[in-house]
């Protein structure tokens, strides 16, 4: 755990980089500091590293206050992931990754094998350990960065915008593989990022600073989308602010509506019936083990007699329970029927997913906390 | 070109090429020890840089002969005055290169060496030094040749190494000893060039193709 208790950063030339930040980050969450530049963020990071000092106010991890201990050793127990990547030029990017081991004295042995290991939890590949960082892509030596500070396998990780100088695409790449190694070291991370849309992506919780080093607000991403605490906060989530409070949150969180849902072998008189209670003029098809085959309109099943003989369409929106909600949206309003069918193992059908449901969600107050 | 001459010298010429490399290697090594903590100092605190490179830029460029002129009184005619003027005309590209090379290393390495955890001093060696090398290894090599190049002129108070052959060859109004001077010192800078390419060739694999030089 990390805390910062009404901590200040003044610098000599009088500028004021953060301003009385009272704030924790809990064990095994991500925090992401996000905000302007300029605003304070890279200043907080370094100064739980003791890189930089604070003018005011204690930060403590696991309760002590660091200012009591070795810089250089309380460095080493927290991995660090400079801004601008800052690999060694003159190691190899096994001796790159192995420079915290040979600081804190682990024998050959140990760094190799560990050395290994993270060559391969980041996605490098293994013939690139001998090369220097200049034979690498930027894409790579993100990787390298993050490898080199998760070296001795720290409980703590600063990260200074870690994805920043790669493109889109890769960026999107490592943020994904990073959640996912992250779900399995649960380290506290800080990270840092200015763009709104990787904090909401990465962060457990979000501390949103504006010029100065203020803090506007602290809370998990389903609360700040939910409930900005003021205008800079809504100004700084943007736009189509409920749209990114969907994709927080996914299919299987929302109760999917059962909807109007008959067999094959149902007669067109029952299926004509079963809309008619659902206010549609299309029925919803499964067979008898209820796997989805898709939808019927009650008008073309005329001179049917079963629902089997009619002409069922697939559905253009079919979701399954790990979409997210604005992945469903998307699907329904490019949909004839304007819901979206879910669907589990196997091609189950488990229901529909309406407007009035993503309604309903979006005007909860919010309850999501990070688990 | 008399042969003849050269084979009777053989010994002789030896011997005032061994005191030539013996010269240069000297005043490197005494001009290394003195550049190298200057070089630090002014890194440490920028505000020295200037004054230091005023001196030394002004000891550069005192001519050889009043350098000598000027140290007589003290030191006399000796192998001591020839080798502290050497030292001297040292000093300017030593320091100059040995900041140059440590301003060069990227902020951010600098950075990330002391987040992971690295004390000021091996941080020093162990990634500042290793990354100015090619810089600083660039100033030995003018350093290298122009201290040959000077090593003659010390041969006008008696410790010439292959300038004595230069100062020989004059009196006697006779070129042998005059080419075989020229040529084996031209030879010498050559060669000490070449070899200390080739140790920064082999001390920094990692500048090939990274535009180091
Ligand atoms: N050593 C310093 N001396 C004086 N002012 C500084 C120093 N370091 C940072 N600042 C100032 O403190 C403020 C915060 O800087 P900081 O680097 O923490 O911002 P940031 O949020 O990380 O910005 P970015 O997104 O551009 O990286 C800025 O106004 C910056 O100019
Ligand atoms: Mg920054």
């Amino acid at each position: 755990m990390i805390t910062f208790n009404s901590v200040s950063k003044r610098f000599a030339d009088g500028t004021t980089a953060v301003d009385s930040l009272s704030l924790e980050v809990p064990d095994g969450e991500i925090a992401v500091f996000v905000g302007p530049s300029g605003c304070g963020k890279t200043t907080t990071l370094r100064m739980v590293n003791r890189m930089i000092e604070p003018t005011d106010g204690v930060i403590e991890v696991d309760g002590k206050n660091i200012l009591k201990e070795d810089p250089a050793e309380l460095r080493r127990r927290i991995g660090y992931v400079i801004q601008q990547i800052g690999l060694f030029p003159h190691r190899t990017i096994r001796e790159n990754i192995g420079t915290v081991p040979g600081l804190v004295g682990w024998d050959k042995k140990r760094t190799q094998e560990r050395v290994d290991e993270l060559i391969e939890v980041v996605g490098l590949q293994e013939d690139s350990g001998d090369r220097y960082p200049h034979e690498l892509s930027g894409g790579q030596q993100q990787r390298v960065g993050v490898a080199r500070a998760l070296a001795v396998d720290p409980p703590i990780m600063l990260m200074d915008e870690p994805f920043g100088a790669v493109d889109p695409i890769v960026r999107t790449r490592l943020q994904e593989e990073f959640l996912r190694l992250q779900q399995e070291v649960q380290k506290t991370i800080v990270f840092v990022t200015h763009d709104i849309d990787e904090a909401i992506k990465m962060g457990d919780r979000i501390a949103l600073l504006s010029q100065g080093g203020h803090l506007e607000q602290y809370a998990t991403p389903e609360e700040m989308l939910a409930s900005p605490a003021n205008e800079f906060v809504a100004d700084f989530l943007g736009g189509e602010r409920g749209l990114k409070q969907l994709a927080l949150i996914s299919v299987s969180d929302v109760d999917a509506q059962s909807g109007p849902v008959v067999t094959l072998e149902d007669t067109r008189a029952h299926a004509s019936e079963v809309a008619g209670d659902a206010n549609t003029d299309w029925v919803v098809v499964v067979d008898d083990a209820r796997h989805l085959r898709g939808w019927v309109s009650i008008e073309e099943l005329n001179g049917q007699r079963n629902v089997g003989e009619g002409n069922i369409h697939a559905f253009s929106a079919e979701v399954k329970s790990g979409d997210s909600l604005r992945t469903a949206l998307n699907a329904m309003v490019t949909s004839r029927t304007g819901v979206a069918a879910r669907v589990g193992e196997g091609g189950i059908y488990e229901g529909i997913v309406t407007h009035r449901l993503i309604n309903e969600e979006l005007s909860k107050p919010a309850q999501h906390t990070p688990d | 070109m008399d042969w003849g001459w050269v084979q009777d010298h053989l010994d002789e010429i030896q011997s005032l090429f061994f005191q030539h490399a013996q010269f240069t290697l000297l005043a490197l090594v005494y001009g290394f020890a003195i550049a190298f903590p200057l070089a630090l100092a002014a890194t440490r605190w920028p505000r020295l840089y200037t004054p230091i490179l005023g001196l030394t830029g002004i000891l550069f460029t005192i001519p050889s002969i009043a350098l000598f002129m000027l140290m007589m009184p003290f030191t006399g005619p000796t192998a001591t005055t020839c080798l502290i003027a050497l030292t001297i005309y040292t000093l300017l590209v030593l320091v100059r290169n040995t900041v140059e090379g440590l301003r060069g290393v990227p902020r951010e390495v600098r950075e990330a060496a002391e987040a992971m955890g690295y004390r000021r001093f091996k941080q020093l060696f162990r990634v500042e030094l290793p990354i100015a090398l090619p810089v600083i290894i660039a100033g030995i090599r003018i350093a290298v040749v122009t201290t040959i190049g000077l090593v003659t002129i010390t041969a006008l108070i008696g410790f010439g190494g292959l300038g004595a052959l230069f100062i020989d060859g004059f009196r006697q109004a006779f070129g042998t000893p005059i080419i075989v001077g020229f040529t084996l010192s031209v030879l010498f800078a050559v060669v000490a060039d070449v070899a200390l390419v080739g140790a920064q060739r082999m001390l920094t694999p990692w500048a090939r193709g990274a535009g180091g030089r």
